[in-house]
């Protein structure tokens, strides 16, 4: 009797120890940051692509959000739109569409900022990723990486991507790209050092082709 | 030291050091030739005994099991051949209730037909009809001369015409008679078919009977083998458990299989209701959830299996009143209609499910949302599966009752051949270890054989100089020393020294 007794309290331990183990910790973050500043505006649909592969691949619990970059990022105003799927796979699919909803009609009204804060969308990004708590944390940069800031924003800190992996997408190559392609190499590196700095995972995919490896 | 100080001990030179040490070492090897020899030789004498000794006692686990699955065999055969018995008898019970219990109002049936047969038979008699009694008189009369008499031959031929009538009267009434008989017989016809009828009927119903008679001798006859224990029942029922074994296993699988179809049928629909983002250790609690109501249908079924004496996993359920078990029945029946009815809602709801994430992904690749046509016919199609696979799980009792019960058979089995081979093994690596030990034994003498050679020289020639000395003690086992110098046996130093 005694042995049932012990049986039963270990099994019901450890059922009670598994329902309580953090959904969140094994759900997956992704924020995706918009470039909208110059000619890099005319890009945007191939982000509109990448949202919706996302939005087909995250499932419920997951959270996303995409945000612009332009001037002054480090605002909650430049979220374009969030959500934390709901638990329920029919909720998701409708949450889904709203979202998808609210990106179609982005794109469709955005307009080219004169700067580039790339620091700021980065910092707002890790703030959100980090209040959900997730297991897996995304940056994804839709950006060609060139910072151009707004004189008097401070941008030159460390900022900590402990756990995040950021991935910069379709990184184009600029004009000035073309006459001297160091620039371009020191562009990519400069954020690859910051990030991996913060204790951060660095990508480039400029292929998205191979949107697949996005999550990985 | 290092062992390079070591080597180079006696010089720096390796090839003069060596040999000394090669040198000292023989030389000491020689004057320990004969404890080294005793220790080897224990050595390989306590392996091969313990060896030995497990050896033997892995037979007779071996015994012990081969008497336990005898015995288990013996049981589940006695089980098996009781119930059939038991299941002959059931059905001779029915025939008997069935048949037999109307055999008086046949008896009766019978009697009355026969009765009827008996009247008609009696009524049937031909009875001559009698000649009228004035026929002498007129027979008489006939005989008197007419002698050309008008009157004698008026009376006469009155007389003619009234025998005439007569005789076609008497003819007449004789044919009626005949019609009548007739129809009486033509009457009994039927009652000889319905006695004929009735008679077959009899006939079957008892064949029937003397056929399970037979059966049931026959079932006796084995039961009385298995009582005995014989060889042939002990081998007719370990080639039953085996072949048992095998196609349980195989319909288990199946059962099986169905089981997976069935999850994964209700395990989309449950994240749903209990959320697909909630986990119980490391599985998702909709995983659990529907592994939960596929287990709980599987174990209705068992119970109801059970319950109606198909099979006997739960002796509790077995032995049960009558009328307790037929409301258990009722009420598992009642569960598993109410669990295929769930699993039918859930197998809509996931092809609702599914159809609503294509159309998602549709409208996030940019394609228009396609309605198929015919999309009813899978969403019924599910419906349909879903309702039936409870039911369907519910037969996995009965080959988890044969898979559970030729097992034992099938592993005690398989047991025996483990420890056969077990106790080979051991045996096999006894003497493996005794000869090792002869063999380090030559290899010892075969390194220390110049000095061994000396000895038995220089003792060869003591016993040539001096013929009238006794001779040396040694050994009585002094012949195992001399295994690597030869067939002779070789004195140790310890003699030579004496």
């Amino acid at each position: 009797m005694r042995k049932i007794t012990l049986f039963l309290l270990i099994s019901v331990s450890v059922l009670i120890s598994g329902c309580s183990s953090d959904p969140a910790a094994r759900a997956k973050a992704v924020f995706l940051l918009l470039d909208t500043s110059g000619t890099y505006t005319n890009e945007i649909n191939k982000a509109q692509s990448i949202i919706n592969y996302l939005l087909g691949t995250l499932t419920t619990g997951d959270s996303m959000a995409v945000a612009r970059i332009d001037s002054g990022s480090f605002s909650e105003k430049d979220i374009i739109a969030k959500v934390t799927f709901d638990n329920r796979p029919s909720a998701t699919n409708e949450q889904k569409r709203a979202f998808q909803k609210t990106i179609n009609k982005f794109v469709s009204t955005v307009k080219s900022s004169s700067h580039t804060d790339i620091t700021g969308g980065m910092l707002q990004a890790v703030e959100f990723l980090n209040e959900t708590g997730a297991g897996k944390k995304h940056i994804l940069v839709f950006s060609d990486l060139k910072e151009e800031l707004l004189k008097g924003h401070v941008r030159d800190f460390p900022i900590s991507f402990a756990g995040i992996t950021i991935t910069a997408l379709n990184v184009t190559k600029l004009r000035s790209d073309n006459v001297d392609p160091r620039e371009y190499l020191k562009r990519v590196d400069y954020w690859r050092e910051r990030v991996e700095a913060g204790g951060g995972k660095w990508k480039v995919i400029n292929d998205l082709e191979r949107i697949e490896a996005l999550l990985e | 030291m290092s062992t390079a100080d070591l080597l180079t001990l006696w010089s720096d030179q390796l090839a003069i050091s060596v040999p000394v040490w090669l040198i000292i070492l023989i030389t000491l090897m020689y004057f320990a030739r004969h404890p080294a020899h005793s220790a080897i030789r224990a050595a390989s004498k306590v392996i091969r005994n313990s060896l030995r000794l497990s050896s033997k006692s892995v037979l007779s686990a071996e015994e012990r099991l081969k008497q336990r699955n005898k015995e288990v065999l013996i049981a589940a055969g006695r089980e098996a051949t009781e119930r059939y018995i038991e299941r002959e008898f059931r059905r001779v019970e029915s025939v008997v209730n069935r048949d037999l219990s109307g055999y008086p109002s046949l008896h009766r049936d019978l009697k009355e037909q026969i009765v009827n047969i008996d009247e008609d038979y009696r009524q049937s008699s031909e009875v001559p009809p009698s000649p009228p009694a004035w026929i002498q008189a007129v027979e008489a009369v006939a005989k008197i001369p007419a002698n050309g008499d008008p009157m004698v031959s008026k009376i006469l031929g009155d007389i003619q015409s009234t025998i005439n009538n007569v005789h076609n009267t008497a003819m007449q009434e004789y044919r009626n008679s005949c019609k009548e008989r007739h129809m009486l017989l033509k009457k009994m016809v039927p009652y000889w078919r319905k006695i004929e009828h009735s008679i077959s009927n009899v006939e079957s119903r008892i064949f029937s009977l003397e056929k399970r008679s037979k059966i049931i001798d026959q079932q006796i006859e084995k039961y009385e083998d298995i009582m005995a224990k014989t060889d042939h029942a002990v081998r007719m029922l370990s080639s039953s458990s085996m072949t048992q074994f095998f196609i349980s296993a195989i319909v288990l699988s199946i059962a099986l299989l169905g089981g997976l179809i069935n999850f994964q049928l209700i395990a989309l629909p449950f994240s749903e209701m209990v959320g697909a983002n909630t986990y119980i250790g490391e599985m998702r609690a909709a995983d659990v959830a529907a592994l939960f109501l596929v287990l709980m249908e599987t174990a209705l079924g068992i119970f109801l299996m059970d319950a109606l004496g198909i099979t006997r996993l739960f002796p509790i359920i077995h032995s049960m009143d009558d009328k307790l078990r037929r409301k258990m029945i009722w009420a598992v029946l009642t569960f598993l209609f109410i669990f295929a009815c769930i699993e039918s809602s859930l197998a809509y709801m996931r092809d609702f499910l599914a159809a609503d994430r294509e159309a998602l992904t549709q409208s996030l690749a940019g394609v228009a949302v396609a309605k198929p046509e015919f999309r009813w016919i899978p969403s019924m199609g599910q419906m349909v599966m879903g309702f039936i696979l409870p039911f369907a799980l519910a037969f996995v009792a009965i080959p988890l009752e044969s898979f559970i019960h030729s097992s034992r058979t099938v592993l005690g089995v398989s047991m025996l051949g483990m420890l056969r081979g077990l106790a080979f093994v051991l045996r096999l690596l006894g003497n493996i270890a005794h000869n090792m030990g002869n063999v380090l034994i030559s290899l010892y003498d075969l390194i220390v054989f110049i000095p061994l050679r000396i000895g038995q020289s220089f003792s060869h020639k003591k016993e040539v100089e001096a013929p009238n000395t006794p001779m040396l003690e040694h050994d009585s086992d002094d012949s195992h020393y001399s295994l690597g110098s030869g067939s002779s046996p070789t004195p140790g130093p310890r003699e030579e020294v004496k």
